[in-house]
């Protein structure tokens, strides 16, 4: 069954992609969104029999050279589980919504063959989404890595006749390679300490790493922190957090179901998997945790503010999803590793939802993008109007406070804010992260009320024929909106509420004492108040357990070391912290309503009256700017000296110089020594026989 | 003269007594329309000759007083010279038939210049090495003038037999004074005489003349110079033999005396043929890059490749004459595809040498187009073909022998030959419109370019295991 859902979409992206003139565009869709579908139906099986015990399923021996042995194996945890059930339904709907989506395309001319290729891209991508979330080594991961880069490289391209998708591809690759370069010296340094790229091996050095140094750069570091920051400058650059951020909004090229698929619910998401699936390592690493979560907070808050002002409905969702990932990193940050995956759970849901949403407006708009020529939309597009508002409820964090009743963002965004809380003592993190929230309530509502409230502004004609989609694109609207309700309240217990049920769900041993305190209830609030008493005579068990476990290797999906009591700070957070976020999705929705429904005059007179930080914002900070004067001219520079000066003035010269001049000149006299003569002949002979004595006799060979 | 003696040569009797029997038939028969068959029966004969070779007991045997070895190396040798000659045979035919050149002679001449290069494979003295050197040599002289109304194939045969009589003489002085310094012909002989240390002078001058006349049997530079002229000049079937079955010989009769006989003075021999390899590499390379004939290519491009098989030999390894071995098979393989390829380039039933003839040839004939360029880019050594990998042998022999220079050298002059392969696939896929080649057959020359163009991308897996088999002939030769 692994292997089923590893390979077929590999399967049905050749077929698709090489065979489609033979099966027909239409089978070609058919085949990898059925396909598609049926491992989707696979994974949930998987998902839901899986009882929480690590296993792995050799394919093949892969590499295998001295001491670098890989096998190409599916690892099949926790961890690996909720990836696969993540993929494989949001890549599943995209499927079914592109066949909607991409059935007409303005990009094309009508004769032209463009929907078996996209279709094979998607197919491609999952296939090496799924190989990096199956790996149970280091360089299976990067070959998943590479491939989900390349295929998003082909799919924010592919409207290739458009410049601005080919450049827009061409900067989301060249900005991986930032990362990829970290995670790659990343590996080395792993296969260096260790002598393994596989994962069983590199974590149970977790202990030894954290007590090694290694100099890199002229500067010993301690090994752990240093390769627990390498691995996240890969995480930064595929999850766009600050600093390599700057492709995301552009990659926004791409098709809207891309967008969904990759540059929302699971591409970006990977640095997020990986650095929790890294645990082991990271549990040793505290300054690279703590880079981690002020880089994770950085990125909610920058990307939110720059999310307030931008116009296109996509790149909104863009900064959003840019901001969401600081969350995760944040969670993953402070040792929260399952609240992370919790987040990226529920928000692959909400945000493909909400993309999808945009898509279809979109679609029904005749590729209108700029929300300013919006409005009056809800009755139009009612279905559509429905799903993204369950996206922005579960995004914004609706939800009841003190109780766990809410939609998905309400549960996982608070389990968040509240590890937060706990792990950085009420810090950096946790005030920007409620500040991000706020913002994220405001332009989620701004952009609903653009869209869908007051009057259309913009095209007439658009409006006038603005259209319902078919039905291939509104089921995984629906579909997704379920997802986008319940699943925060259905994965709560398991991924942050109940720390017996986590321990179970992710096959952790539970050596926390705090554990049978927790045990009874079926909810953290029960036992806020007794827990207090019982860390002090828990910390000395739990030591003595991890230790156990060091030796061993760490057991189950995740690794939590025996001082990490974030999730249990997190249940004890005190109620002002719980409600914050709650309070803060209150002032941004209601900030939202005034400025755009009570006095929509009001946002244009802000911009004007603070215009520097208006252009500040929708400048993205100027990122893009900064980069272009400090990074990318002087590169362009050094590149063209190297061009011009050193490749074409001088190797350029010499090559040509000795391929046109010096060699045709020996190949003349070469010729002319073929006279034709034998006496010639003879002679060269002769005076070769002479050459060689010579050269034996100088040669010392005779003595 | 005792019955082990003859059993250890039987195969070579077989050989000779039917040549001779094929000779005595055809000539008080019915003289050239017996051709035909006589061809398919030699290369079958050569063909079970070469299995029963190759799937004998292992082991070394020595007849006649040591004068004849039969070891692994040499049945690895004489395993190709037979297959080799066999596939030339059967594809030479057609052509042949067709222009009213397949006389009776041909298979019987071309059985009994195998069986000298058997005996040269297996030699194990001065005398042996002789005879047997003449006996492939004088039936190759006649060869070459098969076409005796055609002034180019007498040239071409003429040149061969004056110039080959003067390297003969050269080989023949330099045995003399092996023979006066050692006092013995036998190799077991000359190698007590030419240990470390008190090797006289006379020894080594003699050394170098015998290696004289063996760089003229395998052209390496300077003693090349008859390679274009008779490739040119001689009839296509003629030349493709010429490139395969007694370049193998050569090789290996040049590995034989230098490890057999004077194994004990590798540093001496070993600086010589590193300069006849850089020579010929570097001459091979260049040189070819002026020719437009393709068959004056081939002989270019035999002298370069020749240069890397010696960088192997003068490595002075046990992984050096590996290599070499690995090589030479590769080398065979390569060119019995070409040449077949050339067989088949015609242009109203006339055959075209011009390589400019090929032009657009990708757009007429995709599939051979395509076996041509597989083995053009192997010749040239880009992997990942299996040429590649017969280069990468050598160069790595050279280097792990300390001849890292000559490895960078072989490296930079088969950048320079690249050219030449790579043009030929530029005028077949990229060349201007022209007068075009006929439209080929289906025939023995289509089933072995193929079958070559395959082995060089399959062969990349295992190389069909003559890795193996060179390990155990070289472990036979240097022991």
């Amino acid at each position: 069954m692994e292997k089923t859902i590893l390979l077929a979409p590999l399967f049905s992206a050749l077929i698709a992609g090489f065979g489609w003139k033979i099966i027909g565009e239409k089978t070609a869709q058919w085949l990898t969104t059925g396909i598609l579908f049926l491992i989707c139906l696979l994974s949930w099986i998987l998902f839901l029999t899986h009882d929480g015990e690590a296993y792995t399923v050799t394919i093949f021996r892969w590499i295998d050279s001295g001491l670098l042995n890989a096998d190409w194996a599916i690892r099949m945890d926790r961890l690996t589980a909720i990836m696969l059930i993540v993929v494989t339904s949001v890549s599943a709907l995209v499927h079914l919504y592109s066949m909607g989506y991409m059935a007409h395309d303005e990009n094309w001319a009508e004769d032209e063959a463009y929907r078996a290729r996209f279709f094979a891209y998607l197919s491609f991508f999952t296939f090496a989404m799924l190989s990096l979330v199956t790996a149970d080594n280091l360089v299976q991961m990067f070959f998943g890595w590479e491939g989900v880069g390349l295929a998003s490289y082909l799919l924010i391209g592919f409207y290739y006749k458009k410049p601005s998708a080919n450049a827009a591809a061409m900067k989301a690759f060249l900005v991986n390679r930032v990362g990829d370069f970290g995670f790659s010296l990343a590996i080395f340094g792993l296969f260096f300490l260790t002598e393994s790229v596989n994962f069983s091996d590199i974590f149970a050095a977790g202990p030894q790493l954290a007590e090694t140094t290694i100099t890199f750069l002229w500067t010993d570091w301690n090994a752990a922190n240093l390769l627990g920051f390498l691995l996240f400058v890969g995480a930064m650059g595929k999850s766009a957090q600050l600093f390599l951020h700057t492709w995301l909004p552009d990659a926004m090229e791409g098709p809207t179901p891309v967008s969904a698929l990759i540059h929302a619910a699971t591409m970006v998401t990977a640095g997020v998997f990986l650095v929790c699936r890294m645990s082991p390592l990271y549990e040793y690493a505290p300054e690279a945790q703590m880079i981690i979560v002020y880089i994770g907070a950085a990125t909610a808050f920058f990307a939110a503010t720059v999310g307030l002002v931008q116009n296109d409905i996509k790149r909104v969702i863009a900064y959003s999803t840019c901001s969401q990932l600081g969350y995760m990193f944040v969670a993953a940050g402070v040792g929260a590793y399952s609240v992370a995956m919790f987040h990226l759970l529920t928000h692959a849901f909400f945000k493909a939802l909400l993309f999808l949403g945009a898509g279809s407006v979109i679609h029904s708009m005749h590729h209108e993008q700029d929300m300013r020529n919006y409005g009056g939309l809800r009755k139009k597009i009612p279905l559509t109007f429905w799903g993204m508002m369950m996206g922005t409820l579960a995004i914004t964090g609706v939800g009841i406070p003190l109780t766990h009743i809410g939609f998905a963002g309400f549960l996982s965004k608070d389990a968040i804010i509240e590890s937060a809380w706990a792990g950085t003592a009420g810090g950096f993190a946790f005030w920007s992260l409620v500040v991000a929230a706020l913002f994220t309530s405001f332009y989620s509502w701004r952009l609903m009320f653009m869209t869908f409230w007051g009057k259309p502004r913009g095209d007439k004609h658009a409006h006038e024929h603005a259209h319902e989609s078919p039905w291939t694109m509104t089921v995984p609207l629906g579909v997704l909106s379920l997802g986008a309700i319940f699943s925060g309240m259905l994965g709560y217990n398991v991924f942050f509420g109940d720390h017996d049920k986590m321990n179970a769900f992710f096959g952790m041993p539970a050596h926390h004492a705090e554990a049978t305190v927790d045990g009874a209830g079926h909810a953290s609030e029960a036992a806020t108040h007794s827990t207090e008493a019982d860390t002090g005579h828990a910390a000395p068990v739990a030591d003595a357990a991890g230790e156990d476990m060091a030796h061993a290797g760490p057991i189950g999906a995740i690794y939590m070391g025996a001082d990490n009591t974030v999730i249990d700070d997190a249940h004890h957070a005190p109620t002002w912290v719980k409600v914050s976020p709650f309070f803060a999705m209150l002032i941004g929705l209601i900030t939202a309503m005034w400025f755009y429904l009570w006095q929509p005059s009001l946002p244009g007179k802000l911009a004007e009256q603070q215009r520097p930080l208006y252009l500040f914002l929708l400048n993205k900070w100027y990122f893009d700017e900064i980069y272009d004067a400090i990074i990318v001219r002087p590169l362009l520079w050094i590149g063209r000296i190297f061009w011009k000066k050193g490749d074409e003035g001088t190797i350029d010269r010499i090559v040509d110089g000795v391929a046109t001049g010096f060699v045709p000149y020996l190949t003349r006299l070469a010729g002319k020594a073929q006279s034709g003569y034998i006496f010639t002949y003879a002679f060269s002979m002769v005076l070769g026989i002479v050459i060689l004595v010579t050269w034996m006799v100088i040669g010392g060979g005779a003595h | 003269m005792t019955e082990a003696d003859l059993n250890t040569i039987l195969p070579e009797i077989v050989l000779s007594l039917y040549a001779i029997a094929a000779l005595l038939v055809a000539v008080y028969s019915g003289k050239d329309k017996l051709a035909g068959p006589l061809i398919w029966i030699t290369a079958a004969l050569m063909a079970v000759l070469a299995a029963w070779i190759g799937f004998a007991e292992p082991g070394t045997h020595l007849a006649f007083g040591g004068m004849f070895v039969d070891d692994g190396f040499a049945r690895f040798a004489k395993v190709v010279i037979l297959v080799s000659a066999a596939s030339v045979l059967l594809m030479s035919r057609d052509y042949m038939m067709r222009r009213g050149m397949l006389k009776f002679e041909y298979p019987v001449l071309v059985s009994l210049s195998a069986v000298g290069m058997m005996m040269m494979v297996s030699a194990g003295d001065l005398m042996a090495l002789y005879m047997g050197l003449e006996l492939q040599s004088l039936a190759l002289y006649v060869v070459a003038a098969m076409r005796r109304d055609s002034l180019r194939s007498t040239e071409a045969g003429l040149k061969y037999f004056v110039l080959g009589a003067l390297s003969s003489g050269l080989l023949l002085y330099g045995a003399s004074l092996v023979y006066g310094y050692a006092g013995t012909t036998l190799f077991s002989g000359i190698i007590d005489a030419a240990g470390e240390g008190q090797t006289p002078i006379g020894l080594l001058i003699g050394l170098v003349f015998v290696m004289s006349g063996l760089a003229f049997k395998i052209s390496a530079v300077p003693f090349h110079m008859w390679t274009p002229d008779v490739y040119e000049g001689s009839p296509t079937p003629v030349t493709a033999f010429f490139a395969t079955a007694p370049k193998m010989a050569a090789m290996g009769l040049f590995a034989r005396v230098l490890f057999d006989a004077f194994g004990g003075v590798t540093q001496d021999w070993s600086q010589v043929l590193a300069l006849l390899s850089l020579l010929s590499m570097f001459l091979g390379a260049i040189a070819g890059v002026g020719q437009t004939d393709i068959k004056r290519l081939m002989a270019y491009s035999s002298i370069a490749h020749m240069g890397y098989a010696l960088m192997g030999l003068a490595a002075g390894t046990a992984f050096g004459v590996q290599a070499m071995l690995v090589y030479m098979a590769i080398y065979v393989t390569m060119s019995v595809g070409t040449f077949a390829f050339i067989l088949t380039m015609e242009r109203d039933g006339e055959p075209v040498t011009d390589m400019r003839a090929l032009n657009q040839y990708a757009k007429a004939e995709p599939g051979r187009a395509l076996a041509m360029l597989v083995l053009l880019f192997s010749l040239a050594g880009v992997p990942p073909m299996v040429g590649f990998f017969g280069k990468l042998y050598v160069l790595r022999a050279a280097y792990e022998g300390g001849l890292a220079w000559l490895a960078i050298a072989g490296v930079i002059a088969s950048v320079i030959g690249a050219f030449y392969y790579l043009r030929i696939v530029y005028y077949m896929y990229f060349g201007e419109e022209g007068e075009t080649l006929d439209r080929g057959r289906t025939s023995m020359p289509w089933v072995f370019l193929m079958g070559s163009a395959a082995v060089m991308l399959l062969g990349i897996f295992n190389l069909f295991g003559v890795e193996g088999a060179a390990i155990t002939a070289a472990a036979a030769l240097v022991n």
